[in-house]
């Protein structure tokens, strides 16, 4: 009966995390370095058009001729700063309405935590999906629109995170010494909250990167023809017969590279949370 | 008196939810203020700006009117059936839903199926199998699972099982019951993967946190069989799950969005995207309510469902 009711849970999968990082680290040089790696990724040759793979093109050419692999390499350019804004962005105004909300409490963090209820009971993507549409889409607004969707979860975790700190000693300790709750807020209690935030910035990541390749891929995100991975299915879903590696590579990218940073998130969460992942 | 008091938790859940699509009404309404460009602009669309269609959209919407006693109007309007009419195609908007409603309902009700009957067993079996190597799997295959976004999901899958494989259509509904299901289930499987993802997680983890209470223990100590003691512990972990259910049946309302578009379905999702990318506010405004109706029925059934569940809610005891 031991195995069926362990007492204690062993680590998690470490080769999944390993394996995640490595994929991580991929993506960020692809981002980092495509412009060099692959100066010529949006060249077009229409003389060529679609093919599959060709001696030149390993994994074949999408409808205006251009290489897959190259626009996979630069893809990651596109995908990276707008989902790294999206969770930065909402991190920060996390911190800023979460850290007052969970140390004074009262009516405004009532205020908080309903708005928050609300949004939470509403699919982020398909509010994103009717509000950027209706204003016009593009990949600015978009990051704009999911920063304001995504900020109530980030406010709701350091909140949670603020509320368990709030009546350790240390906290008593400084309020006998008199600082201000401003200090109290920013110099004791945040650095013992960052990890927590840091953790979920990894989930929030990994969503923005999904949510904005998404709007991406139903033509409310990057211009036609962007080197984006969401973009280029939706350019070679009709294709999908003469090259399938045109809708495979960028489908395969999204996913792994989402699953990548959910793990690593997770990993982060089980380390500094015990309550586990709010998403 | 456990009547009563079920009957209070479910009136204060029903007047927040009202509250709720109250707001959200609101915001839908704003949305035709939101579009860039004037209100008779947006209202236009493609016909010509003549006099006659001019003082037809002033009869129907009276812009000069303030802006509370609009929103009452369009609301009376909602409340009796007219949804408005789709400056897109020029038809009534309740019509164009009505056409498209059954297939969304059907493919999100075999989706939520399909996601249940898959995820919850494996989550149990990651919970009883804690840290070996099925439960690694299981939470591995999960977490890349809710990663996914449908619409790659869906793609792969046209690439592999309808192109390649040749063993579902690539496009189109079907004809008769047997036809359309055989002709939903790819979309319907893209759909699941990501709810799959979220059902092992929570099942997995609710499971989890009974196996470790007391209750469980004692009951071992007693002698009670392995089969009865999970049966308790799967019992108690039905609350967490259901509001998992919740959420997950809520999320692959905007997931249907993306099948629809992969699979080029005609479903409220596409006309979504379709109305959004055309800037058919009517349409766009009617399908937003629609849509936050359905959310909130969802939630309204979870928390029915609660009462069935939990004997504490039943019996109208303190839940907390």
């Amino acid at each position: 009966m031991r195995g069926r009711f362990p007492a204690v849970a062993r680590r998690r999968p470490q080769v999944a995390v390993a394996g995640a990082l490595a994929v991580l680290l991929a993506v960020a040089v692809a981002a980092v370095l495509s412009p060099w790696l692959v100066p010529g990724a949006t060249d077009q040759d229409l003389v060529l058009g679609i093919t599959g793979p060709v001696p030149g093109h390993p994994l074949g050419t999408d409808d205006l001729g251009r290489d897959v692999l190259e626009l996979l390499v630069a893809g990651a350019r596109t995908a990276v700063p707008g989902a790294l804004c999206v969770a930065a962005g909402s991190m920060l105004i996390g911190n800023l309405i979460g850290l007052p909300a969970g140390y004074f409490g009262g009516w405004a963090d009532a205020l908080a935590m309903r708005w928050a209820d609300l949004m939470f009971s509403l699919p982020a993507l398909l509010v994103a999906i009717v509000v950027a549409g209706v204003l016009g889409g593009g990949y600015g607004l978009a990051v704009a629109v999911l920063v304001v969707l995504f900020a109530p979860t980030d406010t709701r975790v350091v909140r949670g995170a603020v509320l368990e700190q709030r009546h350790r000693p240390y906290v008593e300790a400084a309020l006998l010494k008199n600082l201000s709750a401003w200090r109290i807020m920013t110099r004791q209690i945040w650095p013992n909250i960052a990890s927590v935030t840091l953790a979920n910035g990894f989930l929030n990541f990994a969503y923005a990167l999904v949510s904005l390749a998404s709007l991406s891929f139903l033509g409310l995100g990057v211009p036609a023809g962007s080197p984006d991975w969401g973009r280029t299915l939706a350019d070679n879903r009709a294709q999908l017969l003469v090259n399938p590696w045109a809708v495979v590579a960028p489908g395969l990218a999204i996913i792994l590279t989402a699953a990548a940073l959910n793990i690593v998130g997770d990993w982060l969460h089980e380390r500094v949370d015990r309550r586990g992942r709010a998403r | 008196m456990a009547g009563r008091d079920r009957g209070l938790f479910l009136l204060r859940r029903f007047a927040g939810t009202v509250v709720v699509v109250a707001l959200l009404s609101v915001g839908m309404f704003g949305l035709l203020y939101l579009a860039p460009g004037s209100v008779q602009q947006t209202l236009l669309g493609t016909r010509p700006a003549t006099l006659e269609t001019i003082a037809a959209i002033q009869a129907r919407y009276h812009l000069d009117e303030p802006l509370p006693a609009q929103y009452l109007r369009w609301l009376g309007g909602v409340l009796h059936g007219d949804l408005g009419t789709s400056v897109r195609t020029g038809m009534p908007v309740a019509d164009m839903i009505g056409q498209r409603l059954p297939l969304t309902l059907a493919l999100v009700g075999y989706g939520a199926l399909l996601a249940l009957l898959v995820g919850v067993p494996l989550g149990v079996v990651g919970a009883l199998r804690r840290g070996r190597a099925a439960d690694r799997l299981v939470v591995t295959a999960g977490v890349v699972g809710l990663s996914a976004p449908p619409f790659a999901v869906g793609l792969l899958l046209l690439v592999v099982f309808a192109a390649g494989l040749g063993w579902f259509p690539v496009y189109g509904t079907g004809e008769g019951l047997a036809d359309q299901a055989w002709h939903l289930t790819l979309p319907a499987v893209a759909l699941a993967v990501g709810a799959v993802g979220m059902f092992v997680r929570f099942s997995r983890a609710a499971l989890i946190r009974e196996l470790d209470q007391d209750y469980v223990v004692f009951a071992r100590a007693r002698g009670l069989s392995g089969a009865a003691v999970i049966g308790y512990a799967l019992r108690n972990s039905l609350v967490p799950i259901l509001t998992a259910a919740g959420l997950i049946v809520t999320g692959m309302l905007a997931g249907t969005v993306l099948v629809e578009v992969t699979f080029a379905l005609p479903g409220l999702g596409s006309l979504l995207v379709d109305s959004v990318t055309f800037k058919d506010v009517p349409a766009v405004q009617a399908l937003g309510l629609l849509f936050t109706l359905l959310i909130v029925a969802v939630n309204l059934l979870v928390d029915i469902g609660y009462s069935v569940a939990d004997p504490r809610v039943r019996f109208g005891g303190r839940t907390s």
